[in-house]
């Protein structure tokens, strides 16, 4: 049996609920047994929450294990601690590995060697085409009978369309949602980033908006036309986004998702700080950062609700993958350990509201891949159901050192930047799996 | 994005001493480096000038010139001009290297700094390769061409060509037509055309010319457009650039013959310029497509005399920064 614990003094905030009170949360049995004032320590371990945070702990639908087949890069051990640091405690893991899990063999492959080395609940998403060659439809009701949260390609977009078709009203019979990278490869026709000033200042072929927003009007085109549940990834353009909302209020069966990096940076970020161009190969990302007007879209798009989650789309990567000519470079951010310092950032600079963000991390996105049915309270805390609890300081200062990330991938773009709000503690299923000292230490 | 950042504020305060330790573009030169790289320029071209166009001012360094892209010009004029300075030369280029077998550039780059090399003249086939290079290694690099990005030594020789031919260009329209977009020697040329005072004015089909590339320096100005006709008239440079046969089947362009009827510089459009304007072009020529045969070795060309400055131009940035590394 789990020891009991006494969260004290935090501000205790469950955006499903809309509950934000200064409270103590007793963990008990793996579940919230009481939350309320002045409540006795008797046996339990205290942690004292005073100043911090204490909120349902995070969902992510969107990150990259790299296992099997891409250890160098990362493994579900490592990169589940990583998502420990960074207060995930159930995390969507997209299905580009080696081999991809395309088959009830893959995926019960993957589901054990998630069961050993875990840190954090895994939910596996299966491929929408068999190897993700966007060419045959793998076997989708088998994937979901043997677990799969959602479906997606990850970042090989269902290109064609009569194939997306018919995989939406296949997925949409399943009951489950289809995450499509919405890209035109026709359009980005190998671009490396955004296509605008910088691309054209730096020389550099660009990825342009168009490639994004005309592949989202497609794909809601299609959700209508089936009716099956449809989530946008990481929506990076103002276009994209308007046309999401819009299909909202048509009452559309979709949902997306932003991710923290182009929440937190533009495309400047490749120039980068100096007056020499840096060609920031950490800030290559696919889909690409985008420009200071898109940036705010999303900020405004997260605080007015249209984007349901915030997902990290979590990318780790090999030191050599990345020290390299800017075209070759692989395409990815490893998001885990500084998501919430850039969020918190951005709500401290009066951008994001602190509400939103939670509701984006822990209700949003568990509702969006319906979590809660898998995984009871999963983006809840209140007392009976939900045992998975991130502890973290709003505003506490740190500087990014990817040295110190528990993840493999050092590559990020931030290292060096002082960023505010820190996870400090994080409970999974009732049981205190990472504390402060511990990660810190 | 048209502005260099924090641009060096510039007084023509003389210098008389190179400090930088790479040469990657002109968008961080200020006006006193580009001064002094003109001046050096002068003094170059009185060498080659002489009987023997040699000196042994850079005795005992060793240049390397790093090619991962073909190139005839660029190449032989560097090792031209390290040798009339005395300079040991090593050309490599990328096959027939160990690059063949896989290594990276930033091994390579290492190796020849082991080796001994003072500065590596790079070209490469993707935008901002020598920037990598430049930041891991201690030997100096000079930009002999990056992808669709800069080619610095050769805005300095259109630069150097222009002042013999104009004096001040503060002022004057420069016109470049051609593929604009994929063109490492217009970037370079924009920044230094600026810096000097020029009116620069970018012209190509719809798919060929950047949207961004367009506004006013402290000095200049950059302009975009897709009519040629109406940027030729009061130009005091038309500088056509090479049409690369592929972008035909890259669907950016129709035919080749689509091209000629629009952008081509004939007598007829260069008709429109100032009299006597200059015509340059950064070669290898395509004559009969981007350039009419009997423009591009009629009276105003500078063709040849861009090739030959190119030599001076190269000599004095190699003296500069190979004599700054000296204790």
């Amino acid at each position: 049996m789990t020891e009991p614990l006494l969260i004290r003094g935090g501000r205790v905030i469950d955006p499903g609920s809309g509950f934000d009170e200064v409270a103590d949360v007793l963990v008990r049995e793996g579940v919230v047994f009481e939350i309320s004032n002045g409540l006795s320590d008797a046996g339990a371990r205290v942690l004292d929450a005073r100043g911090c945070i204490v909120a349902p702990g995070f969902v992510d639908l969107h990150a990259h294990l790299r296992e099997p087949g891409f250890e160098q890069k990362g493994t579900i051990a490592t990169e589940t601690a990583a998502a420990l640091r960074g207060g995930f405690t159930t995390i969507c893991a997209m299905p580009n590995t080696s081999p991809a899990p395309d088959s009830a063999t893959t995926i019960e492959a993957l589901v054990e060697r998630i069961a050993r080395d875990a840190r954090v609940r895994v939910l596996p998403i299966g491929c929408v085409t068999r190897r993700r060659e966007g060419k045959h439809l793998a076997e989708l009701s088998e994937l979901a009978a043997a677990g799969c949260v959602a479906f997606s390609d990850d970042g090989s977009p269902v290109a064609d369309g009569w194939l997306m078709r018919h995989a939406l009203e296949l997925t949409g019979a399943l009951g489950l949602p289809l995450s499509e990278h919405c890209d035109d490869p026709s359009l980005n026709h190998g671009g490396v980033m955004n296509e605008g000033a910088v691309s054209e200042r730096l020389g550099l072929a660009g990825q342009p908006p168009s490639a994004e927003i005309s592949a989202i009007s497609r794909n809601i085109a299609l959700c209508e036309a089936t009716g099956a549940r449809l989530h946008i990834a990481h929506v990076t353009t103002a276009r994209g986004l308007e046309l999401v909302a819009d299909a909202k209020r048509r009452g559309l069966p979709i949902t997306c998702e932003v991710t923290p990096s182009h929440l937190f940076l533009t495309e400047e970020a490749v120039f980068g700080p100096g007056r020499t161009p840096a060609y920031d190969t950490n800030a290559k990302i696919n889909p690409p950062l985008r420009t200071e007007n898109d940036r705010q879209a999303l900020v405004r798009g997260v605080n007015d609700g249209t984007v349901d989650a915030i997902a990290t789309d979590h990318a780790p990567h090999a030191a050599e993958d990345k020290f390299c000519e800017f075209d070759d470079a692989a395409s990815g951010i490893s998001c885990f350990e500084t998501a919430l310092g850039t969020l918190m950032t951005s709500v401290e600079r009066g951008e994001l509201s602190l509400p939103a963000v939670l509701r984006a991390l822990t209700v949003g996105p568990s509702l969006a891949f319906a979590i809660d049915l898998r995984i009871a309270g999963a983006g809840a805390l209140k007392v009976g159901v939900s045992s998975d609890i991130t502890i973290f300081h709003p505003t506490e200062p740190w500087v990014v050192d990817p040295q110190q990330f528990a993840s493999r991938g050092k590559n990020t773009p931030l290292g060096g930047r002082e960023l505010h709000g820190r996870v400090r503690a994080v409970i999974v299923g009732g049981k205190l799996t990472l504390h402060e000292e511990v990660a810190h230490a | 994005m048209l502005e260099t950042r924090s641009a060096p504020t510039d007084s023509a305060t003389a210098i008389t001493a190179w400090t930088a330790k790479d040469l990657l573009d002109t968008d961080t030169l200020s006006l006193a480096e580009i001064a002094l790289i003109m001046e050096t320029t002068e003094a170059m071209s009185e060498i080659r000038n002489r009987p023997v166009a040699r000196v042994a001012t850079l005795r005992g360094s060793t240049i390397v010139t790093l090619f991962y892209e073909q190139s005839t010009r660029t190449r032989a004029s560097f090792e031209v001009a390290a040798k009339a300075l005395g300079a040991d030369v090593v050309n490599l280029t990328a096959s027939g290297s160990s690059v063949e077998k896989g290594e990276s550039l930033i091994d390579t780059v290492r190796t020849l700094e082991a080796i001994g090399a003072d500065v590596v003249v790079m070209r490469h086939g993707k935008s901002g390769a020598p920037y990598l290079a430049a930041r891991n290694t201690k030997a100096s690099v000079i930009n002999g061409g990056d992808g669709t990005h800069a080619h610095p030594t050769q805005a300095l020789l259109d630069l150097f060509t222009m002042r013999r031919h104009i004096g001040d260009l503060t002022g004057k329209r420069v016109v470049i037509v051609g593929d604009v977009l994929h063109s490492r020697v217009a970037r370079s040329n924009v920044w230094s055309l600026m810096a000097s005072g020029a009116n620069v004015v970018l012209c190509g089909p719809a798919t060929l010319v950047p949207r961004t590339l367009h506004g006013h320096s402290e000095r200049g100005s950059c302009e975009v457009t897709t009519n040629l006709d109406s940027a030729l008239r009061g130009a005091d440079v038309v500088m056509a650039l090479r049409m690369q046969k592929e972008r035909q089947d890259g669907g950016l362009m129709p035919s080749l013959r689509e091209y000629i009827n629009g952008y081509q510089v004939n007598a007829r459009r260069l008709a429109l310029a100032r009299p006597g304007a200059l015509v340059m072009h950064p070669g290898p020529m395509n004559e009969g497509i981007e350039i009419a045969p009997e423009i591009a070795h009629g009276v105003a060309s500078v063709i040849e005399e861009q090739v030959s400055n190119g030599v001076a131009v190269r000599m004095a940035v190699l003296y500069l920064m190979t004599t700054a590394r000296r204790p």
